[in-house]
C-alpha cells in the first residue's frame, strides 16, 4: 500500500461498529425468528426449532412460486442476452455516435419507478390489439426493461476492454465471416464480464416486487409476492421465507463479486 | 447489420416507449369525448385526498434523504479513515446487506418494532415507556425503515468525494490557523457539496418511487403517492384507471427531476476536479483512489423496485 499507515481513530470505529449493529439487526432479528419455537417477552427465544424450514419446504405454493421466479428471471436474463448482446455490438463497434442516443434510452428505467412504469405498461396492454396484461408475457417485457441499464453497461464494458472493434477487423482479414467472427472471436472474449451483468441483473429481477405485484400479482405468484401474503398468516414461516431469500442473494452475489474480482484479475496482468 | 438491432428497438419501443406514451395520454385526456384535457390533473390538485398523498410522500422522502444524507456523510468520513483493504470489506458489507428491501425489509421491522414486535414487548416488560408512543405503522416508522435502505446507498454515494480532500490542503489550512471546524465549514464541506446535493437527488428519488416497503408495511393505512397509484390502477377495486395515470406521471416528474439534479451535480463536481487537475500538481501523492465498484453501485443505485 501506498498510503501512509495512520492507524484508524476510536471515533471512526465507533461509528462503523455502530453502523454494521444498526445494519444487521432487522437481518438477525428474522433470523432468530426463523429459528424460535416462540418468542415473546426474553431477550433471545427459550426454544429452538427447525419445524418452519421444513414447513416452508413441504408447502406446494412455496415451491411453487419459488419456481415461476426462478424460471421468469431465467428466461427474462436469456432473451435479454439474446436482444442485447447484437444490438451493443452493432452501436458500440460500427455506430459510436449513436452510442448517446442509446445510453438515453437505456438509463431511463433507472429514473422511472416501477410503479410508474406499471401504470404505463397496464393501460397501454389491457385492451387493443395486444391484450396481454396479467400473463407472463407483459411480466417478461417489463423484466426486460428493468434489466436494461445493467445489461448495457455490462456488455459495453466489455466489449470496450477487450476492443472488440480491432479484434474483429483482425479476424476478418484472416478470412472469418462477420458473423463467424463475432461467434468465434468476440463472443468467446466478452463471455466473463457478460455472465457478470447476466448474474447481477439476475438477482435484481429476483427481488423485483413492485411490477410484479400490480401486473400479475393475481396470475401468478413470484416468491416476493408469496411472502406478502404470507407475511399475515405466519410470522414464523415467513421470516424462514425471508432468511431463505435473503441467503440465496447472499450467494449469487458473493459469486457475482468472485467471478468480478476475476475478470478485472485477469484484465491488468 | 441494422437487423442486429431490430429486436432491441421492438422491445424498446413496445415496452417502455408506448407505456410511457399511452400513460402521458391517458392522464391528458378528457373524462369523456376526444381532445386534450387538464381535468384529471384539476381534480388531483383540488383533492384534498391525493394532495396530501403528495404531501406525506415528498415529506417522507424528504426526511429520509436528509437522515441519510447525515449518517451517510459521518459514515463515509469514518469508512475513508480506516486502511483501503478494510474499508473495502465494510462497504461490501454494507451492500450486502442492502439486499435486504422491499418485503423482507418491511417484515423484518414488523419483527422487531411491529405491535407485536420483539422490541415492543421487551420495552413494554421493562417499563420503557419513552417508546409506548412509537408507532411503525405511522410517518415516524415509515421514515425509520427508509432510512435503513438509504444509509448504505448514500455511504456507496459519498465515500469517493472524500477522497478529493487532499491532505496538504489539511495542513496549509491548520498551518494558516485554521481549527478543524474552520477547515471544515470553509473547505471540506464547500468541496463536498456537489456531492451531497446529487447524492441528495437520488435518496430523494428512491424514496419517491419506493412502493415495496410502503405497501408491505402499511397497506392502504397510510397515504403515500406510490401505494396510491398502485391501489388505483392494480387494486382489488379498479375505479379510477386515469387518475392513476395523472399521479404517476406527477410521481414520474418528480423522480426525473431528482435524477437531473444529480447529473447537473456531478457535471459540477467532474468541472471542480478538472480545474484542479489543470492547476499545480500536488507534489505528494494522494492517498490511494477509491476502487470502483460498478456492479454493487448499480445495484444499490435502485433500492426499491
Amino acid at each position: 500500500m501506498d498510503a501512509p499507515i495512520k492507524r484508524t481513530g476510536a471515533a471512526p470505529r465507533a461509528l462503523m461498529l455502530l453502523l454494521m449493529i444498526y445494519l444487521l439487526l432487522p437481518l438477525m432479528a428474522t433470523c432468530i425468528y426463523a429459528f424460535a419455537r416462540d418468542w415473546q417477552t426474553t431477550v433471545l427465544p427459550e426454544r429452538w426449532t427447525l419445524e418452519w424450514f421444513g414447513g416452508m419446504f413441504k408447502d406446494l405454493r412455496f415451491m411453487e412460486s419459488l419456481w415461476n421466479s426462478l424460471y421468469l428471471c431465467l428466461i427474462a436474463v436469456a432473451f435479454s442476452l439474446l436482444v442485447m448482446l447484437p444490438a451493443v455490438f452493432v452501436i458500440t463497434v460500427y455506430m459510436p455516435r449513436l452510442e448517446s442516443l442509446m445510453k438515453g434510452l437505456v438509463v431511463l428505467p433507472y429514473a422511472v419507478p416501477g410503479v410508474v412504469a406499471a401504470v404505463g405498461l397496464i393501460r397501454a396492454y389491457s385492451s387493443g390489439p395486444l391484450n396481454i396484461a396479467g400473463t407472463a408475457y407483459i411480466l417478461l417485457g417489463a423484466y426486460f426493461v428493468i434489466v436494461l441499464p445493467y445489461m448495457y453497461q455490462g456488455i459495453r464494458n466489455s466489449l470496450l476492454t477487450v476492443s472488440a472493434g480491432p479484434l474483429l477487423a483482425a479476424a476478418e482479414l484472416l478470412g472469418a465471416g462477420r458473423m463467424r467472427a463475432f461467434a468465434s472471436v468476440v463472443l468467446p472474449n466478452i463471455w466473463p464480464g457478460v455472465l457478470v451483468s447476466a448474474l447481477l441483473s439476475f438477482s435484481v429481477l429476483f427481488g423485483e416486487f413492485a411490477l410484479t405485484n400490480m401486473l400479475v400479482g393475481g396470475q401468478i405468484q413470484t416468491i416476493q409476492v408469496y411472502l406478502y401474503h404470507r407475511m399475515g398468516e405466519s410470522g414464523h414461516l415467513a421470516s424462514a421465507i425471508a432468511i431463505t431469500y435473503f441467503v440465496f442473494i447472499l450467494l449469487l452475489s458473493a459469486l457475482l463479486m468472485k467471478l468480478g474480482q476475476k475478470v478485472n484479475g485477469g484484465l491488468k496482468r | 447489420m441494422w437487423l442486429g438491432l431490430v429486436p432491441f428497438l421492438i422491445m424498446v419501443l413496445l415496452f417502455q416507449l408506448i407505456p410511457v406514451l399511452s400513460m402521458l395520454t391517458g392522464s391528458l385526456k378528457p373524462a369523456s369525448g376526444a381532445g386534450i384535457s387538464f381535468g384529471f390533473y384539476a381534480r388531483i390538485l383540488q383533492s384534498a385526498y391525493y394532495m396530501q398523498a403528495i404531501k406525506n410522500s415528498l415529506l417522507i422522502s424528504a426526511a429520509s434523504s436528509a437522515i441519510g444524507i447525515v449518517v451517510g456523510l459521518a459514515c463515509a468520513y469514518a469508512i475513508t479513515r480506516f486502511p483501503a483493504r478494510t474499508r473495502d470489506r465494510l462497504l461490501m458489507f454494507s451492500n450486502m446487506t442492502s439486499n435486504f428491501s422491499g418485503v423482507p425489509l418491511a417484515f423484518a421491522y414488523i419483527v422487531l418494532l411491529g405491535s407485536n414486535g420483539v422490541f415492543t414487548l421487551l420495552f413494554k416488560q421493562w417499563g420503557w415507556s419513552v417508546f409506548g408512543g412509537f408507532d411503525l405503522y405511522s410517518w415516524s416508522g415509515l421514515v425509520l425503515v427508509y432510512v435503513y435502505f438509504q444509509v448504505p446507498l448514500a455511504l456507496l454515494l459519498l465515500y469517493p468525494a472524500f477522497y478529493a480532500i487532499r491532505d496538504q490542503w489539511r495542513e496549509a489550512a491548520s498551518l494558516l490557523g485554521a481549527s478543524r471546524w474552520q477547515f471544515w465549514t470553509s473547505v471540506g464541506l464547500p468541496v463536498l457539496s456537489p456531492a451531497v446535493f446529487g447524492t441528495m437527488g437520488i435518496l430523494f428519488a428512491n424514496a419517491m418511487g419506493a412502493y415495496a416497503t410502503a405497501y408491505a408495511l402499511v397497506g392502504g393505512n397510510y397515504n403515500l403517492l406510490a401505494v396510491r397509484i398502485g391501489s388505483l390502477v392494480a387494486g382489488d377495486v379498479v375505479n379510477q384507471p386515469q387518475l392513476g395515470n395523472a399521479l404517476a406521471v406527477i410521481l414520474a416528474l418528480s423522480t426525473l427531476l431528482a435524477v437531473f439534479l444529480n447529473h447537473k451535480m456531478t457535471q459540477r463536481a467532474r468541472r471542480l476536479d478538472a480545474a484542479f487537475v489543470a492547476g499545480p500538481r500536488p507534489v505528494r501523492k494522494r492517498r490511494r483512489p477509491p476502487r470502483p465498484l460498478n456492479a454493487a453501485a448499480a445495484v444499490a443505485g435502485k433500492e426499491e423496485l
